[in-house]
């Protein structure tokens, strides 16, 4: 018996590649199973993790790219050149002089701190927010929630982590939460134990950790029965980053009672293929909601979704995007229902400037045999010059007599007598046309966090000027 | 009043089988047909992972059963003769049975003097040769039916061609009767309209089964052409026997300043798909697409359509209109496109679906897609229950449930019918609805 075994070492031997690079903390470029086993090997997995991943790379070279239905855009995405993996300090490093111009100044016009700059820029690999933010931190703490990355999540808290990972979005759900489910690295995990409330949002740069910046993130946040949080991710200055792809997986769960509140600013560089799946769960009397700002990428497909589970749970998507030249916001929102009394409301608002695309894409089910469910959903879309482009494809599904659901649509542009009106007061074109913009999106803006409803304002702004005449 | 020729009819064929050449069609034609055929069977069969098949039962279009070339007796040609009563008053009447003409009634002697041709296609296409081969089939069938379109092509072997020169007003409306006999028989019913600068003209369209149980197949095609200030009103009466299977490929051309309207009524068949395209090719054109179905059992209503602005200044505005019951289905997938440079456009979209049963569904799509600025869309998709209030309301009234609930849902799809703003088509169409939930109330009180 133990010579057979020596024997067959012996063979395995010959067919073994050895890579002296695998000791460099680099996964290489490409996909293969070998990325997957070395990440796994970096991070320490333990074995449900690597299989999960395994299974994660499989689905996703079996799916098709879905250019049925999405931008054929998706096929310029070249996956063998792209890095699934870089360790912390191995990310290419940057000076501050190599920052474009244009995104330095966009700083200066949001009033972005000298320290955050850095760090958004890439020149920085950590952002030390400790100072700002520790009192926060503490007062968490205390309360007992947990708020750490998800690799130290799936360590430390096992027994939590483990019976929602990848419950709400399953590996297969579609070919980019399968690259996620491969190679994910970084994000948060949250939990929010029974009863608490937490009054200071959370946001995702509390954390030193850089991670929660990266491709791949994966972001699990659970609040217990009859807790409150709101999660903050990204800000409104714009990133610049050299990655082309950016593949998140963002799951929430609401148990009985619990409310979730999920803010993103999305502002990538231009040439980023932004390509998220954000679902959540709601329980019992649970509410979900999602605010989801979209200012930056050249290609974003996004629509972030509820499941309503439990009687009288609520879900809500406010969704605001704006594609300016060359870029393809193609958002929305899905509301699943799948408990009687179940209520669900989509407002998304779109602005597409020169010759930006703006697309709403939206799913709305309710199965039979639910009573009193109800949907509204609103559209508006904005046109600003002629070359613009917006479009609506909604899919609503109802049965049964119990239920009530509508869906409205409109597009439009800014009149020409809101602006003649304004510039007869002393406005400039410009500054008239991002009044009216803003006008037109003040009511969800109004919404969000104060802070970030101002910079938002300064973004659009920005955003704006040079975009009449 | 002509007598229609026997023509030597062989005998029923699969579908599948293809073009025979038994009929005398010239050569041109027989060419398109055999390539038509081709096409057919290079395209894919749908799947509901097409867009333009989503929430569809593609199951149900297995075209294995059914069997073209009906064969007629004398007693087929009666009956249908007797039952064909459609509206009390028309221009002209043309009835069809398994495709085949049994009965022409000709427009008076001054419309053909003014130059009005109302023809079966098999003459047109001889008689009239260089104006039919401009307009047939000259849209591209883009919802989703290509396949289907070919097949059409390649299977028609009459229909109804239709000319109005310009200037020419028709007062009152023109009939056609398109019947299926026989059990797993299948039909190709064609329309060709074209009417011609300033011209008016309304056609209206029975689609009827002599049988109620009996399985059929149709795949219709109808080209609405109207020409620079042409008014150009169709309607659709659709009420096949339950176990058929129908898609109806319609496509309308507006010239500047005309104005199309198109009414769709449905009430028969298992699954019918009705596609609806209307391109708005000058300025100051507009077309207005309503639609009604009334959906029991389960029957399964797909419709698709767009309202595609090519020109700048042009208007649509969509009604569709759904009432459910028992275990029915209904798709409704549309798009409003604004091509670039069209700009002014205004267009309107909307759905509306009423739930009678707790089986029922309904899916909306309403989609649209805005290439172009300074434009007015919007579009509203809207699925609920009759109201209580309102129940309660007539039942206070003294009025049954039974009763109230069938006023109201007739309440409910009677503002598409009043946008027509024809009272004798809308009585007509009234009736049929009536008819329906006639058997629709004594299915449900089982």
């Amino acid at each position: 018996m133990k010579t057979d075994t020596t024997a067959i070492d012996i063979d395995r031997g010959k067919g073994d590649f050895f890579y002296p690079e695998a000791h460099v903390r680099d996964a290489g470029v490409g996909l293969s199973e070998r990325t997957i086993h070395y990440i796994a090997d970096v991070k320490d997995d333990p074995d449900w993790v690597r299989e999960f991943r395994l299974r994660g790379l499989k689905t996703f070279l079996e799916k098709p790219l879905p250019t049925h239905w999405a931008s054929k855009e998706l096929e310029a995405i070249d996956f063998d050149k792209i890095r699934y993996y870089l360790a912390p300090g191995t990310e290419p490093k940057r000076s501050w002089e190599e920052v474009p111009d244009d995104i330095k100044r966009t700083f200066e016009r949001l009033g972005i701190p000298e320290q955050e700059r850095k760090f958004l820029a890439g020149v920085e690999a950590q952002f030390d927010s400790e100072a700002v933010y520790s009192n926060i931190k503490k007062a968490v703490g205390e309360q007992g929630v947990i708020f750490v990355g998800s690799r130290e999540g799936l360590k430390n808290y096992p027994e939590i982590f483990r019976k929602w990972f990848g419950k709400v979005i399953p590996v297969a759900d579609n070919k980019f939460s399968a690259l996620n489910s491969a190679v994910f690295s970084g994000g948060s995990f949250i939990y929010v134990p029974p009863g608490v409330k937490v009054k200071h949002p959370l946001q995702a740069y509390f954390r030193i950790n850089a991670e929660s910046f990266g491709q791949f993130e994966r972001t699990l946040i659970i609040a217990d029965e009859g807790s409150e949080v709101t999660y903050m991710e990204g800000c409104t200055a714009p990133k610049f980053n050299t990655p082309t792809l950016h593949s998140a997986v963002v799951e929430l769960v609401a148990l009985k009672g619990a409310k979730i509140q999920y803010i993103t600013v999305q502002n990538w560089a231009s040439n980023v293929f932004n390509l998220v799946t954000k679902r959540g769960l709601a329980q019992e009397n649970a509410e979900v909601k999602w605010i989801d700002c979209n200012i930056g990428s050249r290609l974003t497909m996004k629509y972030p979704s509820v499941i309503m589970k439990g009687r009288k749970a609520r879900g809500e998507v406010l969704s605001i995007a704006l594609a300016n030249d060359g870029q393809h916001q193609d958002t929305g929102a899905k509301m699943i229902h799948a408990a009687d009394e179940t209520t669900s409301n989509i407002i998304s608002k779109s602005i597409s400037i020169g010759k930006g695309r703006a697309t709403y894409r939206g799913l709305v089910h309710v199965p039979k045999h639910l009573k009193h469910c109800k949907n509204n959903t609103e559209c508006d879309a904005l046109l600003i010059n002629a070359t613009s482009r917006t479009d609506t494809y909604p899919a609503i599904t109802v049965r049964g007599t119990g239920n009530a659901v509508q869906h409205e649509a409109s597009v439009s542009q800014v009149s020409a007598e809101q602006i003649f009106y304004m510039q007869q007061r002393g406005l400039t074109e410009a500054q008239a046309m991002s009044l009216s913009v803003n006008g037109f999106v003040n009511d969800l803006v109004r919404q969000f966090p104060m802070e970030y409803s101002v910079e938002l304002k300064r973004l659009i702004e920005l955003e704006m000027e040079g975009s009449v005449g | 009043m002509s007598s229609v020729v026997d023509h030597e009819v062989a005998e029923p064929a699969p579908i599948l089988s293809g073009p025979s050449d038994t009929r005398e069609f010239p050569d041109w034609f027989r060419d398109q047909q055999r390539a038509a055929w081709q096409q057919f069977e290079a395209l894919p069969s749908p799947t509901r992972k097409d867009q333009a098949w989503r929430f569809a039962n593609v199951g149900l279009l297995d075209l294995a059963p059914y069997k073209i070339r009906g064969v007629l007796s004398e007693d087929d040609r009666k009956n249908v003769l007797k039952y064909s009563r459609g509206l009390n008053h028309h221009a002209g009447r043309m009835i069809f049975a398994n495709d085949q003409l049994i009965e022409r009634d000709v427009v008076s002697a001054d419309l053909k003097k003014r130059g009005v041709i109302f023809q079966p296609l098999e003459r047109a296409i001889v008689e009239h040769a260089d104006l039919f081969r401009k307009y047939f089939m000259s849209t591209e069938a883009t919802l989703g039916s290509a396949k289907f379109a070919a097949l059409h092509q390649a299977l028609v072997s009459s229909g109804t061609f239709l000319f109005v020169p310009r200037r020419v007003e028709i007062e009152l409306p023109i009939e056609i009767f398109h019947w299926l006999r026989h059990d797993n028989m299948s039909v190709f019913p064609h329309l060709l309209l074209v009417a011609d600068e300033l011209a008016k003209v309304t056609v209206i369209e029975h689609f009827r089964s002599c049988d109620q149980r009996a399985a059929g197949f149709a795949c219709g095609v109808n080209d609405l052409i109207a020409g620079p200030g042409a008014k150009v009103t169709y309607v659709c009466a659709q009420n096949w026997a339950d176990n058929v299977i129908a898609l109806q490929i319609n496509s309308t051309t507006v010239d500047h300043d005309a104005s199309a309207m198109s009414l769709n009524l449905h009430l028969g068949g298992k699954y019918s798909r009705f596609e609806s395209l209307s391109r708005l090719i000058g300025e100051g054109g507009r077309s207005d697409l309503l639609a009604v179905a009334v959906a029991k059992n389960q029957q399964e209503f797909d419709a698709r359509t767009l309202q595609d602005h090519i020109s700048p200044r042009t208007a649509s505005d969509l009604l569709y209109k759904n009432a459910l019951d028992d275990r029915a289905r209904t798709i409704f997938g549309g798009l409003i496109r604004v091509e670039p440079h069209a700009h002014f456009a205004d267009a309107y979209q909307k759905v509306r679906n009423l739930l009678l049963s707790d089986d029922a569904e309904a899916n909306s799509m309403p989609g649209l897609e805005i290439l172009a600025d300074n434009v007015r869309c919007t579009h509203g998709a809207t699925s609920g229950q009759i109201e209580e209030d309102q129940l309660f309301y007539l039942r206070s009234r003294g009025i049954p449930t039974k009763v109230a609930q069938r006023l109201l849902v007739t309440g409910f799809l009677d503002e598409v019918i009043q946008r027509l703003d024809h009272p004798a088509i809308g009585e007509h169409l009234h009736g049929l609805i009536g008819q329906k939930f006639v058997k629709l109330t004594s299915s449900s009180s089982r």
